[in-house]
């Protein structure tokens, strides 16, 4: 293969990894340079997006693959040995160097590197944490890593990995064993569930050992998190909110991304040519949302469900299907109703409720009240009472779920 | 009229020991101007100066929350020219009942809240957006950026970027005032230019490079990019110039994409190319032995799916498994199978050349005694099981699918058809492929005894040729 310029490498290795939803630089603790000899900070909590891409995408991390040569045959990677795709492969000192010039001009948080299985799941592993052994041993870099780790790889090898890297993760791919087996036959299910559960383990034990000796070297401090392809096999939406629950519990993810499965260059015969909605991969990240922040159960957004079809509604968001579906529980009263019952309402975030939780001890809250403190009470009307209004008759409306459905509307990006 | 002299627009400490000093003589808000630097605001400046040093003395021992302070440290940055009056009118109130700060509904507190919100907004924007460019002086590199906050940020935020670029000289140049650190101190300079800041970077090409190729053409999603990255922040930030031709290009490097895939050498012909048709067709089948979609897995006996040759040119789907399909596993193998084996020979379609399906994989039914009767899939039922008959369709490529009954027509062209008014004819599906739409075999076994069974088979018939004879000339 000739030489390859580092921007073309980086062409061909960027657009091969951005099938990966994750690019988040969260969760981590507060650090900086000041007491050393190179560059990087982290926040402590929230990460920071430097750009955003035109498919509405966070760009926080330079996030690129090794090589885009591959061993295995998933049909629905780009990168899969039977593609035609044009192949490249970086050198351990190209991403180090790479990664320096973008976060010295302030383009992003850190590293987000994963690769193609090139010769043995173990050697794949080494090149992996050589960039990141390099990037904090030679050059005291104090941004934000995130590896990918294999499941095949030896033990040691992905201990390093995560002694080096704020976050590690490991892709269950499909949420069904049956279409992983279908779409990625050389993966299995078993075999990356006990990498994770493996991964879990040296997390806590990290955590434990920082807990009590205060110079026991960190290791993945930002937890571990996984994929898995939206569309692909048969998995409807109540089977994918279950298994995702089922993963974070399993292995105290910190996230579980979904990612739509796109068509893409070359694709496999197996897989569909049609693209889930993005619609779609909204819905699941909302219902994920709910289950995290808003107190709901699995079984809860389940409910929120299509009966027949599992499916999630397209139209409206889950928190709202959800109080369609449940109309009884509705309207709350905002001045008397406990918190979790008005993170219920539709059109309330957490802000929101806070802001009424605090303000309602001061204050009877009327509308003009809530209003001040929502974006639109417009949602809300049909759900809530307070000290001024009831929706008499709204609830039992046959029709109420069209007249809360928000109308689609387009931003014009490029007018005057 | 008291006027209180304020060293710079974000000078918060200014704001108060001066405030807590007017707070402790209970001078009312109305009686209070509040100057910045040596800008005149009104006649009564000249009091000013006098003013100052007399207020600091008077400072007396005067609480408010820290939730207060920090509230007031952000929005004092804003660059809302009452912001240091509203302060003072809230000070004054919370001094009066101190939980009052607690109450988000009132008008003032949201107001200030909301200050303080668009400044923290500001100043994350600004470590998210600064894009430095690398200057090469004796000393060695030194990495400079020009970014225009919307706020008074400049100097409460240098403190992130000494953090993160200790060991790094850099500078920021805004209109509102500059940092420079030099690795070791750090300095600040008056207002600048855009043409004081340097004009490019060699390593812009290559991030830019990066920027596209992140980018995923399959989803365009401009609305979500401008709620995060605002219009305003643009023109700072190189890689925004390549957002508009990104756009326009998506759906041709989309189309470029699945016309790639359409088009890919047969499966199974070349060296080690991807799964062969059938091979993908058995692993389908597989997979749908298992299916939970929606719930008719659970009374029927076992998942029927479709057979016939991988790269079939007719596909024909008809509506459900029946009663000894079921048991069977298989097709098309029950009363009704019989007559649409006649028919197809009839009709001259050979029945192994074609791929026959059904829209609904599992077999639907009320137990009336010991017999199964056959029970209607609803739509529910068939929107569940067409992402198997896209499958199908997606591997079989057929150039042909006849659509046999209500539920098959559904399936294929997602709305309610009447079979009587479209029967015979070709309609487009949506990627092209026409589907020719006739009745169920089963219609066929149901009629009243008044009717005229040889003719509506001779019709059922006549409608299989017409759809088989569209294929010849192309064939």
């Amino acid at each position: 293969m000739p030489a390859l310029e580092v921007a073309e490498k980086l062409t061909i290795l960027a657009d091969a990894a951005k099938y990966d939803a994750s690019c988040s630089s969260s969760g981590v603790k507060k650090r900086d340079s000041r007491d050393g000899k190179g560059i990087g900070s982290t926040l402590g909590g929230g990460g920071i997006c430097h750009a955003y891409a035109p498919d509405g995408r966070c760009i926080s991390l330079l996030k690129v693959l090794l090589t885009n040569s591959c061993i295995f045959d998933c049909h629905y990677c780009i990168n899969r040995k039977s593609s035609n795709v044009r192949r490249a492969r970086f050198t351990a000192k190209e991403v180090v160097d790479l990664t320096l010039d973008f976060y010295r001009r302030n383009y992003i948080e850190g590293l987000f590197l994963s690769s193609g299985i090139i010769r043995t799941p173990d050697y794949t592993m080494e090149q992996i944490v050589e960039v990141a052994r390099s990037l904090r041993e030679d050059h005291d870099f104090r941004g934000y890593i995130h590896l990918k780790t294999i499941p095949d790889a030896d033990p040691e090898l992905v201990a390093a990995a995560g002694r080096h890297a704020d976050r590690v993760s490991i892709n269950v791919e499909l949420p069904t064993a049956s279409g992983l087996q279908r779409l990625a036959p050389e993966k299995s299910q078993s075999r990356i569930e006990g990498a994770m559960g493996t991964m879990r383990s040296a997390i806590e034990d990290g955590a434990d050992a920082r807990k009590r000796f205060r110079s026991a070297p960190s290791f993945a401090p930002a937890g571990q998190s996984t994929q898995m392809i939206v569309g692909a096999d048969a998995a409807t939406d109540r089977d994918i909110v279950s298994r995702a629950a089922s993963l974070y519990e399993k292995f105290d993810l910190k996230r579980v991304y979904y990612s739509a499965f796109s068509p893409i260059p070359d694709a496999s015969t197996v897989l569909p040519l049609r693209r889930p909605p993005l619609m779609r991969e909204h819905r699941l990240y909302q219902s994920d949302w709910l289950i995290r922040f808003y107190q709901y159960s699995p079984q809860e957004v389940s409910a929120a469900a299509d009966a027949a079809t599992g499916m999630l509604p397209l139209d409206i968001d889950p928190k709202l299907a959800w109080a369609l579906q449940f109309r009884d529980r509705f309207p709350i009263d905002v001045n008397r109703a406990p918190r979790e019952m008005l993170l219920r309402i539709p059109g309330l975030g957490i802000k929101a409720v806070d802001a009424i939780v605090a303000a309602r001890r001061w204050r009877t809250l009327r509308m003009e009240d809530v209003a001040r403190m929502t974006v639109s009470v417009k949602k809300l009307r049909p759900f809530i009472v307070t000290a001024d209004w009831r929706p008499t008759a709204l609830l039992d409306r046959a029709d109420l779920r069209p007249l809360v459905t928000p109308r689609a509307t387009q931003l014009e990006l490029f007018a005057a | 009229m008291r006027v209180v002299r304020l060293d710079a627009e974000d000078d918060f400490d200014g704001w108060r020991i001066a405030a807590r000093s007017l707070a402790s003589e209970g001078v009312a808000p109305a009686d209070v101007v509040w100057q910045i630097g040596d800008r005149m605001v009104d006649l009564f400046a000249a009091e000013a100066a006098s003013n100052k040093g007399g207020l600091a003395a008077s400072a007396s021992p005067l609480r408010v929350s820290r939730q207060f302070i920090e509230l007031a440290r952000d929005a004092a940055l804003h660059s809302e020219p009452e912001r240091f009056s509203l302060l003072y009118v809230l000070l004054l109130r919370l001094l009066d009942q101190p939980e009052a700060l607690q109450d988000r509904a009132d008008p003032l507190i949201r107001r200030i809240e909301g200050f303080a919100r668009n400044v923290r907004r500001d100043s994350h924007k600004m470590h998210a957006f600064v894009r430095f460019r690398e200057l090469k002086d004796d000393v060695g590199p030194r990495f400079v950026a020009w970014f225009e906050p919307e706020h008074h940020i400049l100097r409460a935020n240098a403190g992130f970027f000494v953090d993160r670029f200790t060991n790094m000289r850099w500078s920021i140049l805004t209109p509102r005032g500059t940092l420079h650190w030099d690795g070791a101190v750090l300095a600040e300079g008056p207002p600048a230019t855009r043409a004081d800041a340097p004009g490019g970077d060699p390593v812009e090409d290559v991030w830019k490079a990066y920027y596209s190729a992140i980018f995923n053409p399959a989803r365009v999603m401009p609305q979500a990019m401008l709620k995060e990255m605002p219009r305003k922040y643009w023109k700072n930030m190189p890689e925004t110039a390549l957002v508009p031709q990104l756009i326009a290009g998506a759906r041709k490097r989309e189309l470029a994409m699945i016309e790639q895939a359409r088009t890919a050498p047969p499966v199974g012909a070349g060296q080690g190319k991807g799964r062969s048709g059938p091979e993908a067709l058995v692993l389908l089948a597989e997979e749908a032995t298992g299916c939970q979609r929606c719930p008719l897995w659970k009374p029927a006996t076992q998942t029927v799916f479709g057979e016939g040759p991988h790269d079939a040119e007719i596909m024909i789907v008809g509506e459900q498994p029946g009663d000894q399909e079921d048991l069977a596993g298989r097709a098309f193998v029950g009363p009704a199978g019989a007559v649409f084996d006649r028919a197809l020979t009839q009709a001259g379609i050979d029945r192994k050349r074609a791929y026959v399906t059904n829209a609904v994989k599992h077999f639907k039914f009320e137990q009336r005694g010991k017999r199964r009767i056959h029970a209607r899939p609803n739509t529910g039922e068939i929107e569940a099981c067409r992402w198997w008959v896209d499958q199908e369709r997606a591997i079989v490529r057929p150039r042909l699918v006849i659509a046999m009954g209500a539920t098959a027509a559904r399936s294929l062209t997602g709305r309610s058809v009447t079979i009587g008014k479209e029967r015979g004819r070709a309609v487009s599906l949506p990627d092209g492929t026409p589907c020719w739409i006739t009745v169920h075999p089963s219609y066929l076994l149901r009629l009243p005894a008044e009717a005229d069974s040889d003719a509506e088979f001779a019709r059922y018939v006549a409608d299989l040729r017409s759809a088989a004879q569209s294929l010849a000339p192309m064939a």
